[in-house]
């Protein structure tokens, strides 16, 4: 591989590892986001039922 | 995105500056997306604080997330670029390099303001003002490369049109609309668990 070709490489390397890294973090904050939502659900219930 | 990253590699001719080109097709649309995530930050903003619309402020805080995050990216790819063709990853005398890299320091700053104040309308307003005073370094960064006297940073366009060929100029074209989608895509999606966080979070408050 040429030096030319490295820095092209490295370029489109560099967008793909930062741009995958962005939205590892987002698939990260929704899988918290659905684990409070399951946790809301289930004290909505718990306070159905008591109410009930 | 795969499309253009198609043309880019089998369609668009190489030119004088070689294979280092192709890094034009990449850097130039993540620059201009860039310019694009700050100017709409600054247009919620001035809908935040003119119409006082619901959400602006976290739309236009969204936007200058992703506006920093192609940010770095273009002050990334432009140093490779740059460490190539001029052997240096930085050149301080290149007006349009400096005023780009103070133009992202500027936002930077912006998170800064924004979570040293707590949540609430005073956040929201100064926020908006912050990233409304930001806006008007745009058009100087981009123009800096006319106000330039040393054209070392080349100029992709002119008065005359587009320095480059036909097929090199589609290329560049679908980059921009790939860059663009990638963008408002990430945009939507960020918003989309930025909203659904401040639902929880008030659903919460009810509910305990």
């Amino acid at each position: 591989m040429s030096t030319e070709e490295k820095y092209v490489a490295a370029v489109y390397l560099v967008v793909f590892v930062v741009l995958l890294a962005y939205v590892l973090i987002i698939a990260l904050k929704l899988q918290r986001l659905e684990r409070e939502l399951a946790e809301l659900v289930e004290l909505a219930q718990r306070r159905a039922v008591a109410v009930g | 995105m795969t499309g253009a990253i198609a043309l880019i590699f089998f369609y668009a001719p190489l030119d004088e500056d070689g294979l280092n080109q192709k890094i034009f097709y990449f850097h130039v649309p993540i620059a201009f997306t860039a310019y694009g995530c700050f100017a709409w930050g600054g247009w919620k903003a001035l809908r935040h604080l003119w119409k006082r619309e619901e959400g602006a402020d976290l739309e236009s805080y969204v936007a200058i997330h992703l506006g920093v995050i192609f940010g770095v990216l273009t002050l990334v790819t432009g140093s490779i670029w740059a460490r190539f063709r001029w052997g240096h990853w930085w050149v301080w005398s290149e007006d349009q390099l400096v005023l780009f890299l103070i133009l992202f320091l500027f936002y930077c700053a912006y998170f800064m303001l924004r979570f040293s104040v707590a949540p609430g309308p005073q956040r929201a307003n100064l926020s908006a003002v912050y990233a409304l005073f930001g806006v008007v370094l745009i058009p100087v960064s981009i123009l800096a490369i006319r106000l330039s006297e040393r054209f070392i940073h080349p100029v992709a366009f002119d008065k005359g049109g587009p320095n480059m060929a036909a097929s090199q100029f589609l290329t560049f074209c679908v980059c921009c609309a790939a860059m663009f989608s990638l963008a408002a895509t990430l945009y939507s999606l960020e918003l989309a668990g930025k909203r659904l966080d401040l639902r929880l979070r008030e659903l919460r408050e009810a509910l305990e």
